[in-house]
Parts: C-alpha cells; sequence; structure tokens
C-alpha cells in the first residue's frame, strides 16, 4: 500500500505552532543568563585589561603596588587586596565556628519548637538589604569600637570583619545545617549504640559525614564576604593604607570600585575595570574550590 | 476466648523456666507507648545466657520496638512511655541513667550495615576509643580479636585503613558485628541482620551467630522463619504488640501451642 500523507487537523495546527514557539522562548530564556554571564566578564575583562595591553602599565606593579592615586597615574592596589583577604578571613574566623554551631544547634539538639524560631529568624537575616546591615554597623558597632578601643576613627578592618561574619551567618547555617540534617539517621543510632554520647555522635560521625556540604557552606559565606560592597563601603574607613592592625581604616577591592566610578574616566576608569578582574578571579577560584569539594562529596 | 483470658494465659506460657540456666535479661509487664498509641502490651519473658533469641512476627507486630527497649534506643524518639520492668543482671535498666553505660554492655547490630564513613580500623575502634581506650597497642589488639571474632579479619586484614565503605554489604555487616563485638558486651541485639544481604552472606552471619553465643547472649529479630529455626534456642512469637507464644525453638516450629503461631509459621498470614 503506497504511503498517505495525512494532513495534520486543522485544529491541530496551532497546537504544533505553540508547542514550537514555546520551546524556542524557553531556550532563549535559559540562553539569556549565559549571555549575561559572557557579556559582564566580556567587558570586565576588555575594559581591564586595556591599560596593560595598550596602554603598556605593568599588571605586576598594579598588584604589588602599594600607592593608588588616580592624579598621579599611580595604581597600585596591593593594599584593597590585603583589605579585602583579611577581611574575608577574620569574618570566616568568626563567623565559621558561630555559624556550624548554630546548624549543628538546629540540625541535631534544638527542640522542633525552638529550632521552628530560629530558622526562619536565620533565613530571615539573608534576606536583609546589605546597606542596612552597613547602616547598623555604622550606628552601633562603629560607636562601640570606637568607644571601646579608644580610637579616633571607629570604622576599621574590625569593624568590616564583625558585620561580614553576621553576614555571611545565614549562608554558612542553612547550607550547612542542610548538609546535617542530610546524614542518614542510621549513623546516629550506629554510633549512640556502641555507647557515645550525643556530643560525641555529633562530632565524631555526623559532623565529619557532613564534611563536604560544610565546606561548601564556608565557601559560599566566603564568596559572599569577598564580594559584599554596600555593607563594608559605610563602615571600612576607606583609607588607602596597607593594613597592619584590626583597627586600621582599609578599602577592600569592592568599596574601591564602588566608590570611584561614578567619577573616574580614561585610564583611572579602565584600572577600576582592572580590580573588577581580580576581584572576579577570586570569586571564580572560589567557584572552583567549591566545585571540587561538591565532585568530592557526590562520590 | 475473652481478651482477659490471653492476657492471662500469655503471661504464663512466655515463662519458660529451665532452672538451670542463667536468667539474662528479664521483662516483666512492659508496656510501651508511642505518644497514644500502644505498641506493646504486658511483654514478660525471660532471656537465658548464652542463648540465640528469635523474635518473629508480622511486620509492624512490635518485635523491633522491644528488641529496642533493651538498650534503650528508643528513647530517641519523642513521645515514646514505657511501664514495666527490663532488668539485666538483676539491675533495671530503666532505673538506672547510664545510658551509656547499658549500650556498652549491650550492643546492637542494625538491619542495613550503618559503618560510619572512615576506615575499617576507626570503625571498629569506635566504640573503644569512646571508651577512652587510647593505647595503640591496646586498640590494635581489639580490632584484630574483633574482626577475628565476626570471621572477617582474613578478608579485611590487609585493608584495615581502606574505607570500610567500599566492603561488600555482608562484609559490612560483619564488620558492623565486629564493632559491636568491640565493645566487649554481654548480650548483642541484632535488628533484621540478614534483611539486605544475599544468601551466601546471609549463611556466613548465620555461622557467626551460632560461633557467637557461647560468649554472647543474642537476641535477633528475624523475618525469616528458616533463620529463627536455624539460629535460635528460643523463639518468641509476637503479633500486634503482644507475645503470644514463647518457647523452645523445636517446640515453636514442630507444634506450637497457639493457633495464631502455627497459622503464621506455617505462611496463613504475615
Amino acid at each position: 500500500m503506497p504511503r498517505q500523507t495525512v494532513e495534520i487537523k486543522k485544529s491541530n495546527k496551532r497546537k504544533y505552532m505553540l508547542e514550537k514557539l514555546s520551546s524556542r522562548l524557553f531556550q532563549f530564556c535559559a540562553l539569556l543568563s549565559v549571555i549575561s554571564l559572557l557579556l559582564i566578564v566580556g567587558f570586565v575583562f576588555y575594559k581591564g585589561s586595556l591599560p596593560f595591553l595598550v596602554d603598556g602599565y605593568s599588571f605586576f606593579d598594579f598588584l604589588f603596588g602599594v600607592d593608588w592615586v588616580p592624579s598621579e597615574e599611580k595604581f597600585g592596589i596591593l593594599p584593597m587586596i590585603v583589605a579585602s583577604i583579611y577581611a574575608t578571613i577574620g569574618a570566616l574566623v568568626i563567623g565559621v565556628p558561630i555559624g556550624l554551631f548554630t546548624a549543628i544547634f538546629l540540625a541535631e539538639i534544638a527542640p522542633k519548637r525552638a529550632a521552628k524560631l530560629i530558622s526562619p529568624a536565620v533565613q530571615l537575616l539573608a534576606g536583609i538589604p546589605s546597606v542596612l546591615y552597613g547602616v547598623f554597623g555604622l550606628a552601633l558597632i562603629v560607636p562601640f569600637l570606637q568607644n571601646q578601643l579608644n580610637l579616633v576613627k571607629g570604622q576599621s578592618l574590625i569593624a568590616v570583619i564583625l558585620v561580614l561574619a553576621i553576614m555571611m551567618l545565614p549562608t554558612i547555617v542553612t547550607v550547612a545545617e542542610t548538609a546535617i540534617r542530610a546524614v542518614p539517621k542510621t549513623y546516629r543510632e550506629g554510633s549512640l549504640a556502641l555507647g557515645a554520647s550525643e556530643i560525641e555522635t555529633i562530632f565524631k560521625v555526623v559532623v565529619p559525614s557532613a564534611k563536604s556540604g560544610i565546606m561548601a557552606a564556608i565557601v559560599l559565606g566566603l564568596g559572599r564576604a569577598i564580594g559584599e560592597t554596600m555593607a563594608v563601603i559605610l563602615v571600612a574607613g576607606n583609607s588607602l593604607i596597607l593594613p597592619t592592625s584590626l583597627t586600621d581604616s582599609v578599602r577592600p577591592l569592592t568599596t574601591n570600585i564602588a566608590l570611584e566610578m561614578g567619577y573616574a574616566f580614561g585610564t583611572h576608569q579602565e584600572m577600576l575595570f582592572a580590580t573588577g578582574i581580580v576581584l572576579f578571579s577570586f570569586i571564580l577560584i572560589l567557584n572552583f574550590v567549591l566545585a571540587k569539594i561538591s565532585a568530592k562529596g557526590g562520590k | 476466648m475473652n481478651t482477659n483470658g490471653i492476657k492471662v494465659r500469655m503471661n504464663n506460657s512466655t515463662l519458660v523456666q529451665e532452672p538451670n540456666k542463667e536468667v539474662k535479661i528479664s521483662v516483666r509487664d512492659l508496656d510501651l507507648f508511642y505518644g497514644e498509641k500502644q505498641a506493646l502490651y504486658s511483654i514478660s519473658l525471660d532471656i537465658h545466657e548464652n542463648e540465640v533469641t528469635a523474635l518473629i512476627g508480622p511486620s509492624g507486630c512490635g518485635k523491633s520496638t522491644f528488641l529496642r527497649t533493651l538498650n534503650r534506643m528508643n528513647d530517641l524518639i519523642d513521645g515514646v512511655k514505657i511501664t514495666g520492668n527490663i532488668m539485666i543482671d538483676q539491675e533495671d535498666i530503666y532505673k538506672s541513667t547510664d545510658v551509656i553505660n547499658l549500650r556498652t554492655k549491650v550492643g546492637m547490630v542494625f538491619q542495613k550495615a550503618n559503618l560510619f564513613p572512615m576506615s575499617i580500623y576507626d570503625n571498629v575502634a569506635y566504640g573503644p576509643r569512646m571508651q577512652g581506650i587510647k593505647n595503640k597497642q591496646e586498640l590494635n589488639e581489639i580490632v584484630e580479636s574483633s574482626l577475628r571474632g565476626a570471621a572477617i579479619w582474613d578478608e579485611v586484614k590487609d585493608r584495615l585503613k581502606h574505607s570500610a565503605l567500599g566492603l561488600s554489604g555482608g562484609q559490612q555487616q560483619r564488620i558492623c558485628i565486629a564493632r559491636a563485638i568491640a565493645m566487649k558486651p554481654d548480650i548483642i541485639l541484632m535488628d533484621e541482620p540478614t534483611s539486605a544481604l544475599d544468601p551466601i552472606s546471609t549463611l556466613k552471619v548465620e555461622e557467626l551467630i551460632e560461633k557467637m553465643k557461647k560468649d554472647y547472649t543474642i537476641v535477633i529479630v528475624t523475618h525469616n522463619m528458616q533463620q529463627a529455626a536455624r539460629v535460635s534456642d528460643k523463639t518468641a512469637f509476637f503479633l500486634s504488640g503482644e507475645v503470644v507464644e514463647y518457647d523452645v525453638t523445636g517446640k515453636i516450629f514442630s507444634m506450637p501451642s497457639d493457633q495464631r503461631t502455627e497459622d503464621y509459621i506455617t505462611g496463613r498470614f504475615g
């Protein structure tokens, strides 16, 4: 029998059209984020590399120079790199233990009612606009430090560290709590049945089993801290010095860009983009580490 | 038959008289509630030393719940209430507050091997370390003798430092047994220890149980009737939270005195 082409029913034609169209639309939406990423990265890298590739500035001097005086063509960002790293590490030292203990408390120890109260509070903390963290830091932490430590100016590295530590808490708590809750109940039972106490069980079995998730929590918190701008501007003091003590006024990478981009032009502006490249590289490295950790945890 | 009648008869028949055997665990009038719901009804039975006691019965009959009262694992569940007495070596385990000590004396092997994500050595040494043993020599000896005791030493002696999770299911379960032995307990509770294993691994675990009973008192929950018949000395048949019949295994499987026991073991329900 010869093959017959069957006419598609008229009413179904529209359906097939719509089908095709909507799948294209979804595809486009999905591509949009990739395109945005490429555009942003491409633009920042293009603008940021101009002074080194075209104008002959030394990238080494840029990274390791200690003077940032745009009017004199001096573009050294070492103080900012150091400030960013110090602030992030400091925030980690304070934020990680507190966040981790909170997560352990919520997942393992807290009675259900207490957990129900604290969990939303922690999540709400994540939703507070960062400028409000800055205002809070400026209104409370800065004057407090100024009085307690007898500083000329309370805006300092330690103020940045404290604000960032609070800001990274929700990230660390939520991700670590999820990781801890994902540890099979049978591990806990096994440990308790072997005569371990609850605390021993938590620290010898549960936390080590959730290690990769907890590491992911820390790295995510770190990413949040290093990229934070608005809150930091308000409490950092923004002085262009290589920080040598916790009470020094500092200017991390992010605030340098935010403070000067408004009025910068020419090489100065391109150097701010270059600062962005450095910042972006930090984030990229963190993401790479995170991917490594997740891959390891998946095994 | 009225319900009251059942209870009286049950309480009498569940106390097997064996004057020449030491009673290791003595349970009297044990009731257990999950919140409002009662899961165990006035359980009374004696478990004798150096014997294997099997608990059989359909799913949800309370046999696992009962097993978990013996090392107070039910304490972990919110809203569990227990009345009655459980005496181990003439000591009421619910009167004492030292749960940790109880659990070092009453080891447990779970349905699914639950080794920790650490090395074989660390898994077996976990319990002793929790008891404060730090001496390397001593730990080495405990680990070796426990693994030998669980008949798995030869299979793993060359990879003690490897992750325990790389072993087969049957091997993992025997490491779990070794881990329980390492505590030097008197009693070992097993909650369907072979239900996730293939027949060959099951056979190995059963042989092991046979060997272990000269050193330990073993209470095993099993869904597998042949297993109960093969490994146990006494069998208790649970139904809807009650012990219907408790007797010498041979008798339970050849001439049960309760119709319901007979129905169950001949496969008419459950």
